[in-house]
């Protein structure tokens, strides 16, 4: 296939940025969207040019590394898949890709498309963890009876990577969906009852401290989430805040 | 409770309290409204009611004010915030392949919705006001039928009702149900709020059209 590509491509993040123009030949459908990239990157370090940065670790859907708006979608066109498990068969021989990084004022770039994600690890700082003792009498997890459906949905929750792609997608940059999922994961399980209110509240304000944006209830984020996190961590997230900023 | 204030959470509460209210007000209206239809004596008497009780007058108009006015506030004041989230914006952006459009603008269809009060006011809440305080005419429970009507003679505020009630229903489809999400309820009852909120969305607005139209098609005859 022959593949057109518009990349962002920055220096630092300090610079302006702008769209390059590449152009692809060979390319195989069994080709990851990664693989692509890295033979983009090798031809153009044999010209003496700077290659593309991306980020990218495990490239089995796991980490969260990948983070690429891909055709104006993030992790490209694809449900439920991160960018390294998207394929180059989705594509037409002939198309034209535009490949931008995230964009979020909370998620400043770095270099071409690799953009600052530390905002999600400071939301998670301020209230994800929760009280276990750790001093050699742990009780087993696996003692404490947990009602089916809460277990599913906490761990459902706690699927979420923290890949950025729900602010991503969100016309208004709200991170409400990655919060929502770290406060759920714990919200639903007798363990992070403890500090519950006190979580949602810390995680709340960091968020909003971040300047992501509001949430407008599109949906948009779900649809685009690759572990299909749903907006009912958004609302059970509302309820905690809401009941724990009235109990005080 | 100063956190909860500041909060965006607590933004996105007062949108949806106050957009419910005014959700619920839209229902009493389009029924009042509808007597002028059915039975013009009903309709008077009604107007003249919510003209001149107390109650209505001095507590629930205020309140409905206020709540017209802190839902558009809210709502632009969180549509400015909202842009400032990202000022770098995307090359391309697929905003219709993971939300439909009505979700994507409802600053769009809210401020058309704003535009259409406006006239709304000055058709007949600026008139009222001039009619009872500034020129002190005394209380006549046979005008309103006929005022109402004539407003409708005009082919332009016609049509201007069937365009704003078109955007207020789309406005309605996605606002009504977001609400519920916004306090927290997404549970086993959201399919049903969410078919509840397209038929409501859908029949509300069409009912204040229909009334535009009726009366348009029927003028009174001196």
């Amino acid at each position: 296939m022959k593949i057109y590509l518009k990349i962002w491509r920055q220096k630092d993040a300090s610079s302006k940025g702008k769209i390059v123009d590449y152009t692809m030949n060979g390319i195989e459908g069994d080709m990851s969207f990664l693989e692509m990239l890295d033979i983009l990157n090798e031809d153009l370090i044999s010209k003496g040019e700077v290659p593309i940065e991306f980020d990218h670790d495990c490239r089995e859907g796991i980490c969260g590394s990948c983070s690429l708006q891909i055709n104006g979608r993030p992790h490209g066109p694809d449900r439920l898949i991160t960018v390294c498990q998207l394929h180059m068969r989705s594509f037409k021989d002939g198309d034209t890709i535009v490949i931008e990084p995230f964009r979020a004022n909370a998620f400043p770039v770095i270099k071409d498309l690799i953009v600052d994600r530390n905002a999600f690890e400071r939301i998670q700082q301020a209230g994800g963890f929760i009280s276990v003792n750790t001093s050699g009498r742990t009780v087993d997890a696996n003692s404490i009876p947990i009602r089916k459906e809460n277990a599913d949905k906490a761990f459902n929750a706690a699927a979420c990577i923290g890949c950025g792609a729900c602010v991503a997608a969100c016309k208004n940059a709200s991170a409400m969906l990655f919060t929502s999922a770290k406060v759920s994961q714990f919200a639903l399980l007798p363990q992070g009852r403890i500090e519950a209110a006190e979580r949602v509240q810390n995680m709340v304000r960091q968020m909003d401290l971040e300047g992501f944006g509001n949430c407008t209830n599109t949906g948009a984020c779900e649809i685009e989430c690759p572990k299909g996190i749903s907006l009912e961590n958004i609302a059970r997230m509302n309820r905690e805040y809401l009941g724990a900023s009235i109990k005080g | 409770m100063s956190s909860l204030i500041k909060s965006s959470i607590a933004r996105k509460l007062v949108m949806a309290l106050s957009g419910l209210f005014l959700v619920l007000f839209l229902a009493l209206h389009v029924t009042i409204n509808l007597t002028s239809v059915i039975s013009p004596d009903t309709f008077n008497q009604w107007s003249h009611f919510m003209g001149y009780n107390g109650l209505v007058q001095y507590i629930m108009q205020p309140v409905l004010i206020i709540g017209v006015i802190v839902h558009f506030v809210m709502g632009i004041v969180l549509e400015f915030q909202n842009m400032q989230a990202r000022s770098i914006k995307y090359t391309k952006f697929k905003g219709a392949a993971n939300a439909p459009w009505v979700s994507r603008n409802m600053i769009i269809t809210g401020l058309v919705v704003l535009a259409f009060l406006g006239l709304h006011f000055y058709d007949f809440w600026i008139h009222e006001m001039t009619y009872k305080y500034i020129e002190a005419n005394p209380e006549d429970p046979t005008r309103y039928y006929t005022e109402t009507v004539e407003k409708f003679a005009p082919m332009w505020r016609t049509l201007l009702y069937v365009v704003s009630f078109g955007l207020l229903s789309l406005h309605l489809w996605h606002g009504f149900a977001s609400s519920f999400q916004s306090m927290g309820l997404n549970n086993k009852y959201t399919p049903s709020i969410k078919s509840f909120t397209k038929i409501y969305a859908v029949v509300i607005p069409l009912v204040f059209v229909f009334i535009a139209i009726y009366h348009h098609l029927n003028p009174i005859t001196h």
